[in-house]
């Protein structure tokens, strides 16, 4: 096979964009074409460059970064792109150009943005030039590696060392050396920063040890034995907890909640049409690419964490707590972030707690990493979950109820179960209009390793099931699946189960249009009957799903945190922000930098960011929660116009009159400092009630349509997505690369989690903690995944900026298994729908 | 931990022939996966022989009868050779299949026979090509048959003096060559069921793989073959299959998905080319 090289200037566009046409001679296009490097997935490199070329949109300006040195002017720079195969003739440059007639109107008064700025770490990034925490040099750090029980539940008995090693080299810490309360600081204090006398999950850390030399180490925790009295174990979620397992009140719940709205159980007796499901979705790893890892150290009495993390602040108020501490007695740093997706919201505060133990202890800075089965093994993971729907519509297909039960494995402790079953069912009814909701959830106390956030934070879950429902239902009523989408998507002036009045202007049904139109629904349901009825052993499918995303904190959340930011003026003119928020690999330093320079009218060049470090940074809340754009960003914009405002200048004034003034107030009050600040501010009109779930669940929300396009080989039971579209509302795209790139990742997250990612367990553990049998799809796996944006300005949002980060989990899963469901006939109620699981619901439909 | 690394074959088979005998080792992309473990035990007492610099082993020899791959041959080095792409086209199919490029370019054939994992991507095809194997101590060299080379899980009939010094492909017209591999993706993954069917004068070979404890020939599949018995599904393959292999439920899929797989891949890949399937 010939190998060409081209390249293509990679374009990131302010405006919105255009699918290309779809090529209907390679509904694969080149996925599955074989290279000199072995298989990889061109169709969504070649769409990227397609879109990229994007003839209709507005000029970017450009800003080469290369790492943290800027300044390299903002002259249009073309980046080289290797492209190892040639591109499908079929597909002609026009093909890609934006219909007018599929565009969502703008708000005049919103115009593109100005900046969009290259990704300033990126190139750092691609070198291998980043150094991560385990890059960092310490000559004379300790390694620390822990201890942990392996046995899910019982009464620690006795911990005994062992005589293969010395135990004089090493520093061990047991849960007598923590300063403060034993507790890891969250929403509940439950869970133990070290396990003293008892035991909930196998993987519970008991002792931590020590040493300069990290096989010393393994060998020092192989040698430690954890004599514990073995109590019966709760390990399925779905199942009442026997008398005998019970370990919380008198029931293992973490949490009940209820929505509640009209009145569910009569107008499920008076509809037409009463339409029942229960739907399952497995636990999933996150796999972010660098494993968990920290470094403590004292300096000058203050106990200093290192590490990778999303929260910083998070950490800082567990090492307040479990050390005894003020905050001025605790500074906790970030190191560039190899990827979170909510796997580094809470557990690094674990993390920082044991170094900081073991750094107190010897004195020494000490440096723990975590290898990939232990990551795998001891950190969290997504909640499994089952959702049980009963659903009424009157004759004309219109939802007159829905009663949703929604159950939660929560694990051993409370963690974040709490919040994450409030997203679920706040997102459980989707995004329909119904007068009759009645919505159940409840967290779960299992003896499984505690379930904790991962990107989507209980949407995914319950989306999952409503979406799939609705394909149950349309088939049961004889409805085709878009049409009764559509009767029932929520319109401007209706009101969600919370009794949110939705009034954004956002044209629903256009979102669920485009994403039919663009995958070729119609079309390929009728080319899938006759592929289907001649090819012997491959069936095809075609599916999507209709969902929503509330951006930010639910409810109050966005009040209580009370984010802050800070910008600084520099004596030489350079506005350096100082937040919280961090960059873990979805574009923080790269929005922020765009939205400062935007703001103030100064080159991008001359925005300054870099890692948070709690003793310079204030609390802008967590990196979490697709808020960091829409909600911190807004405070960048208003921490951009305090400064002015300290400045004695008005909101009009950008550019070099910003700088000089900048400049000038340094030389009249020298070895100064000056900031603009902001904190966060509701938006009128948002009023939320936390005891009757009432009210406004989210500011904003984002909208969207996915299709899949699904090939299953009946010789081996597999499914593969050959064709995908992800079509969303998100406000103002920031930058057009980042929040593709948002949508792709996620999609193919997505596609792991529907399809491939299987969490085995065994006495609540995770069996298959290893790369190579977890299996997350690589890019073979993978059918071009084409992203469309239509754009709605937020007013409340950054630029006019929704959150988008997590949106992108929740479609891949029901519009995959319903395209399964599609092709095969099966019940695909459950993921992941792996070969072996679509086997047995084939054997059951044929039963 | 000792590494000893001869100059010479002959250096290496004296080496060898020490009590206890060294492990060779070449690419060392198996031994690698599990080195963290092997660190706390075994590895720091065990003596490895590096053959990696004997440089007259790598080499892919075409002769009028037989296509010899020298002992340090790699994936890639099949995966570049015309000599195999034009005889063995399976054998580049079943070198793209295996890891990563990475692992592809350091990789032995040799090393995949004696790793003797019953997953193992490379020998299905050699199985399928009858191929032989060269096995040389400081007594001499003898050269066995592979689809007599193992006896049972991690059993072969090399010696611990022995090394593996060239794998023999008999040249011959095929009519028929399938090549499947069934991993949980659709690349990087170990194998759940393997299966490399060949068809030429000496008649069929259906060689399975990742359904026994080794990887082996399904004999009573291909007298059934021989036979030209009428097989209308794949149901009417499963007792032949039944008496060949015996796969297992563990932590990558069933011994119902395998058995199952097995006799749904034979079954359509070979219908259409076979009168017999219908």
């Amino acid at each position: 096979m010939r190998r060409i090289e081209r390249d293509y200037p990679i374009a990131s566009v302010g405006g919105d964009i255009g699918l290309p046409a779809d090529d209907p001679e390679c509904p694969a296009r080149g996925n599955t074409e074989r290279t000199e490097f072995g298989r990889v997935a061109m169709g969504a490199v070649l769409d990227m460059l397609e879109e990229a070329k994007d003839l209709d949109s507005p000029t970017p300006r450009w800003v080469q970064s290369i790492g943290n040195q800027r300044g390299v002017g903002s002259q249009p720079t073309s980046t080289l792109m290797h492209c190892p195969d040639e591109r499908p003739s079929a597909r002609s440059p026009s093909s890609c150009k934006p219909d007018a007639s599929r565009r969502q109107s703008k708000r005049a008064d919103q115009p593109a943005p100005e900046v969009c700025v290259q990704r300033l770490e990126g190139i750092s990034k691609l070198t291998g030039r980043e150094r991560y925490v385990d890059d960092l040099p310490f000559d004379d750090a300790l390694w620390g590696m822990t201890v942990r029980t392996r046995v899910p539940r019982g009464r620690i008995r006795q911990i005994k060392f062992g005589s293969a090693v010395d135990w004089a080299e090493f520093v061990v810490v047991d849960h007598r050396d923590i300063p403060g309360p034993n507790e890891v600081f969250l929403i509940e204090r439950d869970q133990p920063v070290l396990a003293a006398d008892y035991t909930r999950h196998m993987h519970e850390p008991v002792v931590l040890i020590a040493h300069p030399d990290r096989e010393m180490c393994r060998r020092a925790v192989a040698d430690v034995q954890i004599i514990v009295d073995e109590e019966p174990p709760a390990l399925d979620y779905r199942l009442p907890a026997g008398p005998e397992q019970i370990q919380r009140n008198n029931d293992n719940l973490f949490k009940v909640l209820k929505i509640e709205k009209g009145n569910t159980e009569r107008a499920l007796e008076q509809a037409a049409h009463v339409v029942e499901g229960l739907y399952e979705t497995g636990a999933q790893e996150h796999v972010y690419i660098e494993n968990q890892g920290m470094i403590a150290w004292v300096e000058d009495g203050v106990v200093v964490t290192k590490g990778s993390m999303q929260c910083p602040y998070y950490v800082v108020n567990a090492l307040k707590h479990a050390l005894n501490r003020d905050e001025s007695q605790v500074r906790v740093i970030q190191t560039p972030t190899g990827g979170g997706f909510g796997g580094k919201e809470d557990y690094p505060s674990n993390l920082a707690l044991h170094a900081a133990l073991l750094a107190l202890k010897a004195n020494r800075p000490v440096k723990i990493i975590y290898d990939r089965p232990e990551d795998m093994a001891a950190t969290t993971k997504r909640h499994p979950a089952q959702t049980r729907h009963r659903t009424g519509f009157d004759s004309d297909g219109k939802l007159v109820a829905q009663h949703i039960d929604v159950t939660m494995d929560g694990g051993a402790y409370v963690t974040l179960s709490p919040v994450v079953l409030s997203r679920g069912i706040i997102h459980a009814a989707g995004p329909y209009a119904c007068d009759n909701v009645l919505i159940d959830g409840r967290a779960v106390l299992t003896n499984a390793v505690p379930f904790g956030a991962f990107r989507g934070f209980g949407a995914p879950q319950t989306l999952f099931a409503l979406e799939r429902h609705m394909d149950v239902c349309a088939a049961q009523l004889g409805i085709d699946p878009i049409e009764l989408r559509r009767i029932n998507l929520i319109r401007d002036g209706q009101t969600t189960a919370t009794g949110q009045v939705i009034n954004d202007g956002t044209d629903r049904t256009a979102v669920l249009d485009q994403a039919a139109q663009a995958i070729r629904f119609r079309e390929k349901q009728r080319a899938h009957e006759s592929f289907n009825a001649t090819e012997p052993y491959l069936r095809r499918g075609v599916g999507l799903a209709c969902f929503w995303h509330g951006a930010g904190f639910t409810g109050s959340g966005e009040v209580a945190l009370k984010s802050r930011l800070r910008v600084q003026g520099h004596a030489d003119g350079r506005v350096e922000i100082l937040s919280s928020s961090t960059e873990m690999g979805q574009g923080t330093w790269t929005v922020f930098t765009q939205i400062a320079a935007e703001h103030l009218g100064i080159a991008p060049a001359d925005i300054i960011i870099t890692t948070p470090d709690t003793s310079r940074v204030p609390n802008s809340g967590p990196t979490v929660a697709s808020r960091t754009a829409m909600v911190v960003g807004r405070l960048v914009e208003r921490a951009c116009d305090d400064l002015r405002q300290s400045l004695g200048l008005d909101n009009a004034t950008r550019g070099e009159a910003v700088t000089a003034a900048i400049r000038a107030w340094h030389n009249t009050n020298a070895d100064q400092s000056l900031f603009g600040e902001a904190q966060y501010e509701k938006p009128p009109g948002i009023n939320w009630d936390d005891d009757t779930y009432e009210g406004d669940a989210y500011g904003t929300y984002g909208w969207a349509t996915y299709a899949a396009e699904v090939e299953i080989d009946l010789r081996t039971y597999t499914a593969r997505v050959i064709d995908f579209v992800a079509v969303q509302e998100i406000g103002k795209v920031l930058n057009n690369t980042l929040a593709r790139g948002q949508i792709q990742g996620g999609v193919a997250q997505g596609i792991g989690w529907a399809l491939l990612e299987e969490c085995k367990w065994e006495l609540g553990g995770m069996k298959n903690c290893q790369l190579t049998n977890y299996i997350i799809p690589t890019s073979a796996d993978l059918p071009p995944i084409r992203v469309a944006f239509l754009e709605n300005a937020y007013a409340h949002g950054a630029q006019g900026a929704k959150g988008i980060g997590e949106l992108p989990m929740d479609g891949p899963g029901p519009a995959i298994a319903n395209a399964i469901a599609d092709a095969i006939g099966v019940h695909a109620n459950i993921i992941p729908l792996t070969p072996e699981r679509i086997m047995g619901m084939m054997d059951q439909t044929h039963a | 931990m000792k590494v000893l690394s001869p100059r010479s074959l002959d250096e290496a088979c004296a080496l060898l022939a020490r009590d206890p005998a060294p492990r060779p080792i070449a690419g060392a992309t198996d031994i690698l996966v599990h080195w963290p473990d092997n660190l706390n035990a075994k590895a720091e007492t065990e003596t490895y022989l590096d053959i990696s610099a004997l440089s007259d082993l790598r080499h892919i020899t075409r002769e009028d009868d037989v296509l010899t791959l020298g002992a340090l041959t790699t994936y890639w080095d099949v995966i570049q050779s015309q000599a195999c792409r034009d005889d063995f086209p399976m054998l580049l199919d079943a070198a793209r299949q295996v890891g990563s490029v990475q692992i592809q370019s350091r990789g032995t054939w040799a090393g995949n026979i004696v790793n003797a994992s019953p997953a193992a991507d490379g020998v299905p095809v050699l199985m399928a090509y009858d191929a032989t194997v060269v096995l040389r101590s400081k007594s001499g060299e003898m050269e066995v048959r592979l689809d007599e080379f193992y006896s049972g899980y991690k059993q072969m009939q090399r010696r611990p003096d022995q090394l593996i010094t060239a794998i023999r492909i008999p040249r011959r017209t095929y009519d028929t060559q399938i090549f499947e591999k069934v991993g949980p993706r659709r690349a990087q993954a170990i194998s759940k069921v393997g299966l490399a069917i060949t068809h030429s004068t000496e008649g069929w070979r259906v060689v399975a793989a990742a359904v026994a404890p080794m990887i082996l020939r399904c004999k009573s599949v291909e007298a059934l073959l021989e036979s030209g018995a009428p097989v209308r599904s794949p149901d009417d393959l499963a007792q032949a299959i039944d008496q060949d292999v015996a796969p297992i439920d563990d932590i990558r899929s069933t011994r119902e998905y395998r058995q199952r797989v097995l006799a749904r891949l034979i079954y359509h890949d070979l219908k259409g080319v076979l009168p017999a399937f219908s």
